[in-house]
């Protein structure tokens, strides 16, 4: 199945605006207003745009630290984000997780995790709370190819597979695991093959073409939530940027950088798009001028946002507080 | 009254939660068809099915994070780790997931999840099954750590673990499982909030909690036929401490020796000794002193495996020693 031109032209706006959306998130790290880390999803943008749309409202989603394109795509509003960064009340995640920890359980996005692989687990057992309350639900849990040499990767496959647990694996094969190429940390750098053993299917797709993108997301969750068993889908992708802004990308060559950046997923699929007569330049500048336009209004949502109170630092560490003298005695 | 043993009690609050709670489910390693590790299930497969009583593989990590996740999505699960000394597998998604994420996400993400494990030596099972490590746990803002010593607590604890919104970890002692006495009929939910004074004494304060407080309950008889009146602290819960049970008892007594099967060397035993120090040093007679585990992985050999882990002998010669200061 491919996109309508509808779709297509919608995925393309996602995919600026997720770009667009880093930009600035460098820009503003640079000027001090973004602190911590910063990982940016530039050169990505496919695959949150691709797979997103395949996704119900009732399904659920786990990323990682890289989070931004991830939460943007699924819907969470860009000032919630924005203010995140900022370390404001109004962020997300009231100013407590920051780029890497972005949450809205109102769109059921559970967050961008910043342990390799440590979200796996848990979309297991959304899914199994899922299929133990017969909803047929769909858990999309996305992790870089590093996650693969991690323990977490190996167990949770294996326990979903075993339990058949509606979970969509998204493998984010961006060859480097910050600084380890992917040939110098497995053993076999087929990760279908490695997936596959534990009795899942499994895909590959080239992730820097957003409709083949969207056609493997759809295919994927359209099995998972017919057959209510995992999957596994690898996009193949390519970060552009550095790993985080800390990151002075020794272990790459900067030919090497300049020849994905050819494969750059925007101006693939916005030529093809043109060239099939879908678009013209117009449009394209009228989703810009739409885009920076959000983007300066979530700028100053953030700018304008409130600190929280330092007296309530030690909220949300329990949700019931702890018992007064009176009721000890009661 | 009913004649019951820990393992039992442990095994009917399981049973109530199954019965009365609806999403709560229990999943481990062996809980199944084996019957548990230390027996605790045993029974509760061919009573619930497959579906509510789950066996695991052995995959620590997988099977703690999947009960986050469902705890996350609705569910109430109970969750068993043979031994504390496999928690370490599970450890990042405890500490980092369970304990975290309500605070990370802003409050939007609570994780009602229930762990029990066994915990402590004694039994001649060598350093990778016998360590002490809820002090650990114990030390995490997010997780409420309990450690039923009663038979009223071992079935008591856990429905009211199942209400929390939050992640309990129950530590079960493992030479408590065959721990025989009387039980009302009725007994069911107790707090998870406060210690309990599980002796009246006058002199000195014996404060301690879990497996200990058996040996801590002798010293004191010895202690009362030496002429020594010593109060017995179950602190019950670890996380958050019921510093207000302690205090008031040290007000009391004037002098506390705290009983802990963990290392001495920043444990909990240092933990509550330090809270005595900030916030009632004025009414000390005495130093505060602790008995605790050897600073060595607990051995094999019973006789070096005695020697390890805290004894009467060495309880009793502690709060002597605390009573000889004027």
């Amino acid at each position: 199945m491919k996109p309508s031109r509808e779709q297509s032209l919608a995925v393309l706006e996602q995919m600026l605006r997720i770009r667009r959306f880093e930009e600035k998130c460098a820009e503003l790290y640079s000027a001090g207003k973004i602190r911590g880390f910063l990982h940016l999803y530039i050169g990505e943008e496919a695959v949150a745009a691709g797979v997103m749309p395949a996704l119900d409202a009732d399904d659920a989603v786990l990323a990682t630290y890289r989070d931004h394109g991830h939460a943007l795509a699924r819907g969470v509003p860009a000032a919630g984000i924005m203010a995140e960064m900022f370390g404001k009340r109004e962020g997300c995640s009231r100013g407590r997780g920051g780029s890497m920890h972005l949450f809205d359980v109102s769109r059921r996005f559970y967050g961008g995790n910043a342990i390799v692989a440590g979200g796996l687990p848990v979309a297991a057992g959304i899914a199994l709370a899922d299929k133990l309350q017969h909803r047929a639900r769909v858990t999309a849990c996305f992790f870089g190819e590093g996650a693969v040499a991690e323990g977490e990767f190996h167990e949770t496959l294996n326990l979903a597979a075993l339990w058949k647990l509606p979970v969509l694996f998204l493998c984010e094969n961006n060859l480097y695991a910050m600084g380890t190429a992917l040939s110098r940390s497995e053993s076999d750098t087929d990760l279908c093959t490695k997936a596959a053993s534990y009795n899942l299917p499994t895909a590959s797709v080239d992730g820097m073409d957003v409709e083949a993108v969207w056609s493997a997301a759809r295919e994927a969750v359209d099995t998972v939530r017919r057959l209510g068993i995992p999957y596994f889908l690898e996009l193949k992708t390519y970060r552009f940027r550095a790993h985080s802004m800390f990151d002075p990308e020794l272990y790459r060559d900067k030919a090497e950088v300049e020849m994905w950046k050819r494969h750059c997923p925007i101006a693939t699929h916005s030529a093809r798009l043109e060239a099939a007569g879908s678009i013209r330049p117009a449009d394209i500048e009228a989703m810009r001028s739409r885009i920076e336009a959000e983007i300066d209004q979530a700028v100053a949502f953030a700018e304008a946002g409130s600190l929280e109170p330092v007296e309530d630092l030690e909220l949300d560490v329990y949700a019931r507080a702890a018992p007064s003298n009176e009721e000890k005695s009661s | 009254m009913t004649r019951t043993t820990y393992r039992e009690a442990l095994r009917d609050a399981l049973r109530e939660a199954l019965q009365r709670e609806p999403r709560a489910f229990l999943m481990g390693e062996d809980v199944g068809r084996y019957g548990g590790s230390y027996a605790v299930s045993k029974g509760l497969l061919e009573e619930f099915g497959e579906e509510r009583v789950r066996d695991t593989p052995l995959s620590e990590s997988a099977f703690v994070g999947a009960g986050i996740g469902a705890a996350i999505a609705g569910m109430r699960p109970i969750v068993e780790i043979m031994t504390v000394n496999f928690s370490l597998l599970a450890l990042d998604q405890i500490l980092n997931n369970a304990a975290t994420l309500r605070h990370m996400s802003g409050g939007q993400v609570g994780v009602p999840l229930v762990i029990r494990m066994a915990t402590g030596g004694g039994r001649q099972l060598a350093a990778q099954h016998s360590h002490s490590l809820e002090g650990w746990y114990a030390h995490i803002p997010g997780l409420r750590i309990v450690t039923p010593a009663t038979l009223e607590d071992a079935r008591g604890m856990l429905w009211t673990a199942l209400q929390d919104p939050d992640p309990v970890l129950i530590f079960e002692h493992l030479m408590l499982y065959n721990l025989e006495g009387e039980l009302a009929e009725e007994a069911g939910a107790v707090n998870l909030d406060f210690a309990a004074v599980r002796r009246e004494g006058t002199d000195l304060s014996l404060i301690t909690y879990g497996g200990l407080l058996g040996k801590t309950l002798q010293a004191a008889g010895e202690l009362a036929q030496a002429g020594i009146s010593a109060e017995v602290i179950d602190l019950r819960v670890l996380r958050p401490l019921d510093e207000r049970t302690i205090l008031e008892s040290v007000a009391r007594t004037r002098r506390a020796v705290i009983v802990d099967e963990g290392w001495k060397s920043g444990s909990l035993s240092a933990e509550v000794a330090a809270r005595i120090m900030e916030k009632a040093f004025y009414e000390l007679d005495a130093p505060v002193a602790r008995v605790c585990s050897r600073e060595v992985p607990v051995p094999y050999a019973r006789h070096l495996e005695q020697a390890a882990l805290p004894q009467v002998s060495g309880i009793v010669a502690a709060a002597k020693r605390v009573m000889s200061h004027a």
